[in-house]
Order: structure tokens, then sequence, then C-alpha cells
């Protein structure tokens, strides 16, 4: 197995060759914050978080989705990038409708986190209260869009692990949003296993159980690593 | 020249109105209003989100009932999922509505009223609040605040959180009282009961002494009670049925339901205020109006059912008759019901039933609309929801128990203005501090909740005007 060398804040690491920028800031335990990453899952590189300052780029890099490469020297806490982490949070909020008071997932919340993390204590940013609805057809589940971050876990869960690929991206820029199907009611689309993935999986309460209420959503966003190297590993005998 | 004399705004209530008198050219007072002016719109923007969520959000409307708005919500969820909740979720769910009335009631009683028997009316503004009640009698003070916090830990050690919890849930309630938790209350219902009888003693002495007056003209007049009673006619405050006293004592209609409430409540509104006026409907607006809280309880009850509250109820009933017309008799009938509510919390408590079985029952949507009740310390609380076949609301209706009691407190305030005013009022009259106190008084015997009943939010300092029929400010008194 081949070795790539970088500096971290300057420590010195050493990572194998094709992992990410954000492997190697996990082993400088550099602490660098994600919301749409999630382990088990392709990096999309949605969320800004985990910018991170390359030395000789003439730009921010997306630690999650940039491969580590040999000499590289790398800042993942300047101020700047602080700075920039705790506008992209304000954004996400001021963008939608987060309203933690009486939402299922109060207390259990990453974005919530995400906030507390990065000192956001108000919005320096407009509200936008766009008008957004909630898709209460499934039996089981609801995706409520007010809460929708954009982060796409849903939509890699779905089809990285699940194999049902029930949602995708519709629309454009600010009108961008989490689609069922051919953009059907999610109870109507028939591809959904049930196999309520995608409400273990999301960072917000944009999607929960229908029986959750205020703050008893309780995800598990472990679940994609696990099964993705239970399936690896060949775990289970059918396999 | 017409004058209208305005009081903005009234403190020592739960959110945002105030008063106007108005005067006519002669100087005589010809009409008096009640004005809330504050707007939240719950009712509105509830429209489109599950109903699993209006525990939690309604139960945000209000800093200081919101247990009332929680059980409301949560009553209307079990009757849209079609289910009946396990026993022991029914006692912990009427435990919390004990504590929340003891709370409430405490708090009225306490912090906001007593300053007016205890300190006098005409006493200091500045003083007349509970921190001039603490450094005149700090006993008193620091029972009533810490009876307060005995009906508040009680909400917090059932639902994790003194306020704004979401803890009973359609279905049921989150989680079982704790062993501990039963051993404290135990343990503190003691003294709980011990400044209660001390304020029951100081006020009826007051009430045969000094309070005489306030009795007869602070809102005594004929109107129509309405509260939850049990099947067999007992006080009720959470479940029964909806049961209406005229002033004459005779039983005008038992047993209603509150899913018929639109068939004998009407909703009336004024251009000049955001509260509504409900009214019984037989009799028509204004007729039909009717008085809720705790005294309308009282009124509308045979007995409370436990010994201590009923010797207590019927000593209220000898001092003030049955039904008690007099609104000022609002401040007993509170003592009397924290009465009845510790006897009722010590049997709960002691009811092994209440720390066994099931607590949540789970369902899917079975029905399209639903109406929950619930007594709210101020009265009695409608939450009625219609939504659509994948539980999403399409419609709200809120009716508060401030609401309710809007027909009444305007009739009080005009009744004390009348009392209390010069008639006629002379020309540049200066406002006399007492005359304003006792006009705010009359509406702090309904222990307004305007948080509650408007969806609106704040404190209310208090201001007072008198106008020309132009609109000229002739003159002005402000505080708060």
């Amino acid at each position: 197995m081949s070795v790539v060398t970088l500096t971290v804040n300057g420590h010195d690491v050493a990572v194998p060759a094709g992992a990410s920028l954000l492997e190697a800031t996990r082993v400088a335990q550099a602490g660098v914050p994600t919301l749409c990453h999630l382990d088990g899952l392709t990096p999309v590189a949605a969320c800004r978080l985990c910018l991170v300052e390359v030395e000789g780029s003439g730009k921010l890099l997306a630690a999650c989705s940039t491969a580590a490469a040999e000499g590289m020297v790398v800042h993942t806490h300047t101020p700047q990038l602080q700075e920039f982490r705790r506008m992209a949070v304000e954004l996400i909020f001021a963008e939608g409708n987060h309203v933690c008071a009486v939402c299922v997932a109060n207390t259990h919340c990453e974005l919530q986190d995400m906030a507390v993390s990065v000192g956001m204590d108000h919005s320096r940013f407009p509200y936008q209260y766009p008008h957004r609805s909630v898709d209460a057809s499934h039996p089981q589940f609801t995706l409520d869009h007010n809460r929708c971050i954009l982060c796409t876990r849903c939509v890699r869960v779905c089809d990285e692990i699940e194999g049902a690929h029930v949602w995708d991206i519709g629309s454009r820029g600010g009108h961008c949003h989490i689609v069922a199907g051919l953009d059907e009611p999610w109870g109507q689309v028939q591809a959904c296993t049930s196999c309520g993935k995608c409400v273990e999986v999301c960072p917000t309460g944009a999607l929960f159980r229908n029986s959750d209420t205020t703050a008893e959503k309780q995800p598990d966003a472990s679940l994609p690593a696990l099964l993705r190297s239970a399936r690896e590993q060949h775990r289970w005998n059918n396999q | 020249m017409t004058r209208t004399v305005i009081i903005d705004p009234v403190t020592r209530i739960e959110g945002h109105a105030k008063i106007t008198l108005h005067l006519d050219e002669a100087g005589h007072l010809t009409d008096t209003r009640f004005h809330v002016v504050e707007y939240r719109g719950f009712e509105k923007f509830c429209e489109g989100r599950p109903f699993t969520e209006m525990a939690g959000i309604t139960a945000r409307i209000c800093g200081i009932c919101p247990v009332s708005h929680l059980l409301a919500a949560a009553k209307t969820g079990d009757k849209l999922l079609a289910l009946s909740i396990p026993p022991a979720a029914d006692k912990l769910r009427r435990l919390l509505n004990l504590a929340q009335l003891t709370q409430s009631h405490a708090l009225s009683f306490f912090h906001l009223s007593s300053p007016d028997f205890l300190l006098g009316w005409e006493s200091d503004p500045a003083k007349r609040n509970v921190f001039g009640l603490m450094a005149a009698d700090p006993d008193l003070a620091r029972a009533g605040i810490r009876l307060r916090q005995f009906g508040q830990q009680i909400l917090e050690l059932l639902g994790g959180r003194k306020i704004h919890s979401a803890w009973a849930v359609p279905g049921g309630v989150r989680t079982p009282l704790s062993q501990e938790a039963k051993d404290w209350i135990l343990e503190r219902l003691p003294e709980a009961r011990a400044t209660v009888t001390l304020a029951l003693e100081l006020y009826k002495k007051l009430l045969d002494g000094p309070l005489q007056k306030e009795q007869r003209v602070f809102g005594d007049f004929p109107s129509l009670f309405m509260g939850l009673v049990t099947p067999k006619g007992l006080w009720e405050h959470i479940d029964g049925g909806i049961r209406f006293r005229d002033a004459s004592g005779a039983i005008v209609a038992d047993q209603l339901s509150e899913d018929d409430y639109a068939d004998f409540l009407g909703e009336a509104v004024e251009p000049w205020s955001y509260l509504k006026f409900p009214y019984y409907k037989p009799l028509g607006y204004p007729d039909g109006i009717y008085r809720v809280g705790p005294l309308a309880r009282l009124n509308v009850c045979d007995s409370i059912g436990t010994p201590w509250a009923d010797r207590e109820l019927t000593e209220l009933r000898q001092r003030s008759g049955h039904p008690a017309t007099s609104s000022f008799a609002y401040h007993h009938a509170r003592l009397v019901e924290i009465v009845a509510c510790l006897e009722a919390i010590e049997a709960l408590v002691l009811d092994p039933e209440l720390m066994h079985g099931r607590i949540r029952m789970k369902a899917s949507l079975n029905r399209n609309e639903a109406v929950g009740v619930s007594e709210a310390p101020r009265g009695t609380l409608f939450h009625h929801y219609k939504v659509d076949d994948d539980g999403l609301l399409t419609s709200v209706n809120l009716i508060i128990a401030t609401g309710q009691n809007n027909l009444a407190m305007n009739r009080t305030v005009h009744q004390i203005a009348r009392e209390y005013i010069p008639d006629p009022v002379p020309a540049g009259a200066e406002i006399p501090e007492a005359m304003l106190n006792r006009v705010e008084a009359g509406i702090r015997c309904f222990d307004p909740c305007l948080s509650c009943s408007t969806h609106a939010a704040g404190q209310m300092p208090l201001r007072l005007q008198l106008l020309a029929a132009d609109g000229t400010l002739l003159a002005e008194r402000l505080r708060g």
C-alpha cells in the first residue's frame, strides 16, 4: 500500500494513497466540521463546512472531496476559514424554516450542534421564510421541506446502500428541493422499500417517523458505514 | 365635548391590553372597553403542519399555562388517532394538569393580585407588587413563591422541564413518574397544604372586612357559568362533560360534548379588539355572556368530591352565594381550587395504577376532525383541528379561556368605572391612582392570559389617557 505524506496544521501526517484530505485531517485530529459528509457514502461537498486552505492552491478546497497529495501543506482553522464556516451555517439557517423549539430533531440535530460549534448565535443574513411544503403521504415517514438543507444524504443512502434510488434533487438554484420518484408524493413511489435509512441519516428534522413529536427523533447516522463495511467484509452468511 | 380615558397597557396580567373609558360631553361615563391589542396568529400558521406537532407548537403559546395547550392538543390528537389512552397515562396527565392549576393559581394570587389586598389599593404603585409583598410580609411571600414552585417542580418531574414541555403526546405521555419524583411530591405536600391554609385564613378575614365593597362592585352581575363536570356533576378539570349554570343556580345545559361546541358557542368579533367574544348561542350575542375559570368551575359543579375542598367550597358559597356572581370571588375560588388540586394530587400519587402499565399507545390517523378540551387555570380550553388524509392541518380553531371571559371582563370594567370615577368627570381632571388600579384589578380578577387568548406576546405597562371627542389628548398617565 503506497502512502502519501503531508502536513496538517504543522503536523506531519501519513495516509494511504487515495485517501481524502478529510481523512488526513482526522489523522491529525484537526476537528474539521462536516454536515453533508457521512462515512459510507460518496462525498459531494455540498455543505462547504469542511473547506480547508492548501498552500499553493488559489482557492479553498473541500476536504471531503479532495484527495490528499504528497507534500501538501494544509491549514484547517485559520480565522478566514472559521468565519466562512460560521457564515455557511448562518446561510443554511436563513435559507430554510428552522424552528428548533418545536422540531422533532431538537437536541438531536446535527445542524443545531453545528451552529453551536461554529459559534453562531444569530444569522447576519435576513431569513427568507420560504413557502415550503410537508410531504406526509408515506404511511410511516414524513418529509418536511422546511427543514431540509439539501445535504443529499438521503439521496445517496437510498441509491448507494439501499439501491432503491427513491430520492433526487429537483429544480435549480434557490428552488432546489428533494424529490421522491418522478417528483411524486413519497407515499406513491413504488420504489420505496420503507427501510427508513433516509430518516436515520438525515442530519435535521426534515425526515422523521410519523409518530415522532417534538425532540423525539433519535437518528443513527452511523448506519451507512456499518452496512457498507459489513457488506465489504462479508459479515453476513448469504453474501 | 366627549372624552375617552385610556388605560394602556394594563399591568400585572399576562399579555398586552388597554382599557378605554368613554365619557360624553357632560363628562358622564357612556362606555368602557377592554381592548386586546396584539395578535399572534397561531391558528393560521399551524395550517399545513402535521397534527402530531400541535402539542409542541401550541404549548409555546404561553409560558404560564403551556400545559393547558399541551393537554388539549394531545387530547385532540388522541381523537384523531381514534384511540383510548392507557389508564396510567390518563392519571399522569391529570397529575400534570393539577400541578399546572396549582402553580398558575399561586402565581395569580400571591404574585399578581395579593399586593392589592395586602398592601392596599392606594399604596405606592412602585411597591405594590410581589417585591413590595416580600418587604412587607417576607414569610407569606416566600410561602407563596414556594407553593408555585411546588406546582412547577411537579411539571418538571413529569415533563422534564418547567415550561414548554412536550411530554403529553397523542396516544398518552412520554415518560412515567419516577419513584424519587413521587417521594418528593409526598414530602412537599404538607408545606403546600400549610401555605394554602394560611392564605385562605388571611383572605377570608379580608373578605369579611376591608374587601366587602370590592366583592360587591368588582363585576357582580348575572351571567351564565361554564365548566367541565364529571358525569355525576362533580368538579372536573380534564374530562367529563360541559355544564352551563345560570345566575339563579339553574342548570341550563349539562354533559354537553366538546365535539358539539359550535352548536352552543358562538364567536363574535369587535373591530376594537383582537380578542374574540364567545357567547352562549341559544341566548345570542351579547346576552349569551358566560364566565369560565375557577369561579365558574366551582359554580357549575355540585361539589368537589374531596373533604377539605368541599368544606372550603361551602364557605365560599356561604360568603358569595351559589352561584357566586361577583367576579371578585375568582380570587377566593383560586385558593379553593388549590385545595382541591392538593387533595387530588395526593390521591393520584398514592394510586398504584399511576406507576404501572403502558403509558403510550400508537395508531395511525383514523379521523379527519376532532375537538379536544381541558380546563386551563383560566377556564375551559378548546382545540379544534381538521386534517387531510395525510394528517396535515387544514384548519385550526382555538377557543381560549380568557376570550370566553371577554364579555364579562368588559362588564366588570364598566361596573368598577361607574363606582369609582366621579360622575361627571370634571373637565381636565387628573385621574386618581386608586381608580386606575381598581379598574386594572377588575381585569386581574379573571387572571387573563392575553398571550394565550390572542396569541399576543409581551409584558404590560399601563397607560391611561383622557381624550377629547376629536381624539385630542387631554391628560395622560403612564407607568410600567
